[in-house]
């Protein structure tokens, strides 16, 4: 970025120091995940960069911590519930989220904004008081420490996210859509099928994957919810500190940071393709 | 068993509240011809609109019954109607190609792919878009887009075809030629098309018959020429072209003829159309083209002093405002013609009109 010819040298040390700041706050943001990327392939059971890892000795480095989570009964274990409960978690908040997101953009809809305020609750109001409500509640009626009490927990955690993003998208819906789709002779059902659905899946799949991340990586819900049995990854990260201090958890953090990385991607890829389907052009 | 020449629309006492308490559509009695251009015209919130979102099934009628080739179909769904429709912004569906928007309506109804694909050739080539079938509706032309979301409207071969101010997103000179467009395919294709507008040469350009709206109310259904010619009350000579419009009281009323005493002095003679009777007051309405500038002694009944306020070069005829007994208002079109009279600001002349040129009919606000 060159700077034009008329700034004075004030200006022009100005612009240094603020690209120095900007550095520093993304270096403050972003090293301690990338920090954990080569210490995950420590071959001493430290946490701590060797000496001979620092002279970038060949011998330093092993995968035994990733052989590690493959041999782990426990961390095989914690992956598959932690898959299972963010599925069908996604799965629940997607469907009940765009529904919702449908309704609430409808303009005959009434009390509109004290429902969205409930709906995204779960959002707003601390983790740990959902956590507990829910502990109290699913207690009562039999719920707690199973899949489906956890699932139902993490999809009412992930429902807000939906709700958010598919409403963003019906923002620029144009309503005389769903009227010309009937005019054409299209039923309610084939218009939602053919000419909604295809527009609002761009919103879908952003907040499906929010959903899906808020419930991998949540851990408080899971405290108060999960036995042994349902026990997830991050709740198996955090006993793996509390108890067996061993790098396989730097492993683990390491293959959910690529995992992350891969559904971001995906997200901007279908924002991507959603302008151009839109014919909004590139600028 | 419905016979070839009854109406194919029919609106018997239909109204229509929004709110059970106004009236936005009252008491509308309209038939629509088979093969008919019929234009509702008016201007915003005369209900215009709401009429023909009744006649598609967007909104039910609060009051009558409205019946399609004979059938009622109050209680039918609009995807149940066969009705093609054009809206005023396209909605066009923007995930779908040109030639799948156009083959959407037909796949819904089950036709066969070789059929589907056959019949979207043809109408993309009705609207001279042949080689754009695989393009995005993003990627066209306001006008492009519009012609698309026409053929999509014509391409299930629906009897009626309803347009909602089709061309009020394009600009002047595309709107002109879609115009002709519309009226082309309407020609060459048969169908009947209800078409709303605000835009009164519009309406006379396209249409067979214009049914005026204002205040929920048809004002006149007529067809172009008539409504121009012959308004039969002050709103359509007010909204329908331009219009000289002198404020009087009614002196007498002899059959067809009337004399009306013009608030700013003079007695005009005037056709009698809708005059309440003598005493009363009255509006004349006169088209600014019939006006004669120094008319020859003796050929009209209506000859008075002018002052010439204002002239305006339009090219194919000068404006010239003149004031009138005492209307400053009043436009005479003088034509461009060779040897039209010369006029210069501040000049008398004698204004003149004939009875059968001036109309007059109630009292507008």
């Amino acid at each position: 970025m060159a700077l034009p010819p008329y700034v004075g040298p004030f200006d022009r040390t100005w612009h240094y120091v603020y690209l120095v700041i900007c550095a520093s706050v993304f270096t403050f943001l972003i090293a301690p995940i990338l920090v954990i990327v080569p210490l995950s392939f420590n071959a001493e059971p430290y946490f701590t960069f060797t000496q001979k890892m620092m002279s970038l000795d060949p011998d330093a480095f092993s995968t035994r911590w990733y052989e590690d989570i493959v041999n782990n009964r426990q961390w095989l274990h914690s992956a598959k519930n932690s898959i299972i409960v963010a599925v069908f978690a996604t799965l629940i908040a997607t469907t009940l989220g765009t529904l919702a997101a449908l309704g609430l953009s409808k303009p005959v809809m009434p009390y509109r904004s004290l429902i969205m305020g409930v709906l995204i609750s779960p959002m707003i109001v601390p983790l740990i008081i959902s956590a507990a409500g829910m502990f109290f509640f699913y207690s009562k009626i039999g719920l707690a420490q199973t899949y489906v009490g956890l699932i139902l927990a993490h999809a009412a955690l992930g429902t807000p996210f939906v709700v958010i993003t598919v409403t963003a998208t019906l923002i620029g819906f144009d309503q005389s859509l769903t009227r010309a789709s009937a005019g054409l002779g299209a039923s309610p059902t084939t218009t939602f099928f053919k000419v909604i659905m295809p527009l609002v899946t761009p919103g879908m799949i952003s907040g499906a994957l929010f959903a899906f991340i808020t419930s991998f990586d949540e851990v408080v819900v899971v405290f108060f919810l999960a036995g042994f049995e349902q026990r997830t990854i991050p709740r198996q990260m955090w006993a793996g500190i509390r108890e067996q201090i061993s790098p396989t958890i730097l492993a683990v953090a390491t293959l959910m940071v690529i995992m992350t990385i891969c559904l971001m991607t995906v997200v901007e890829l279908l924002r991507r393709r959603n302008e151009r389907l839109r014919g909004i052009r590139q600028t | 068993m419905v016979a070839e020449n009854d109406p194919l629309v029919r609106f018997i006492d239909v109204q229509k509240s929004y709110d059970g308490e106004i009236l936005v559509v009252k008491k509308l009695n309209l038939d629509i011809a088979r093969g008919e251009f019929l234009t509702m015209l008016g201007p915003s919130g005369s209900g215009k609109t709401t009429c023909l979102m009744m006649l598609a099934g967007f909104e039910p009628a609060t009051h009558g019954e409205i019946t399609l080739a004979g059938k009622p179909i109050n209680n039918v769904a609009p995807h149940k109607r066969g009705i093609g429709m054009v809206f005023q912004n396209y909605a066009l569906f923007p995930h779908m190609t040109v030639a799948e928007n156009l083959a959407f309506p037909l796949q819904v109804r089950g036709m066969s792919k070789a059929d589907t694909e056959a019949k979207v050739k043809k109408a993309l080539d009705m609207v001279q878009l042949g080689d754009f079938g695989h393009r995005r509706p993003g990627q066209l032309s306001g006008g492009q887009q519009q012609r698309v979301a026409v053929a999509r409207a014509l391409v299930f071969d629906p009897d009626l075809v309803l347009m909602d101010e089709p061309l009020g997103a394009l600009d002047k000179q595309l709107r002109e030629q879609m115009q002709y467009e519309i009226k082309h395919i309407h020609q060459s294709l048969g169908v009947t098309v209800v078409y709303v507008t605000h835009d009164q040469s519009e309406a006379l350009t396209m249409s067979n018959r214009i049914a005026v709206f204002n205040d929920g109310i048809i004002q006149q259904l007529a067809s172009p020429d008539n409504l121009y010619e012959r308004p039969e009350n002050a709103f359509v000579a007010q909204f329908i072209g331009e219009n000289n419009k002198l404020l009087g009281n009614v002196k007498s009323v002899n059959g067809q003829s009337c004399e009306i005493e013009v608030d700013g002095g003079g007695v005009v003679t005037a056709l009698s159309v809708n005059v309440a009777g003598p005493g009363e007051r009255a509006s004349l309405s006169l088209r600014p083209e019939r006006v004669i500038i120094n008319p020859e002694i003796g050929s009209c009944p209506n000859v008075f002093d002018g002052r010439v306020e204002e002239l305006i070069y339009l090219g194919d005829h000068i404006r010239t405002r003149v004031n009138v007994c005492g209307h400053d208002d009043f436009v005479v079109k003088v034509p461009n013609a060779s040897g039209h009279a010369q006029l210069q600001e501040g000049n008398t002349v004698k204004v003149g009109w004939t009875m059968e040129d001036c109309r007059a009919l109630d009292i507008y606000e």
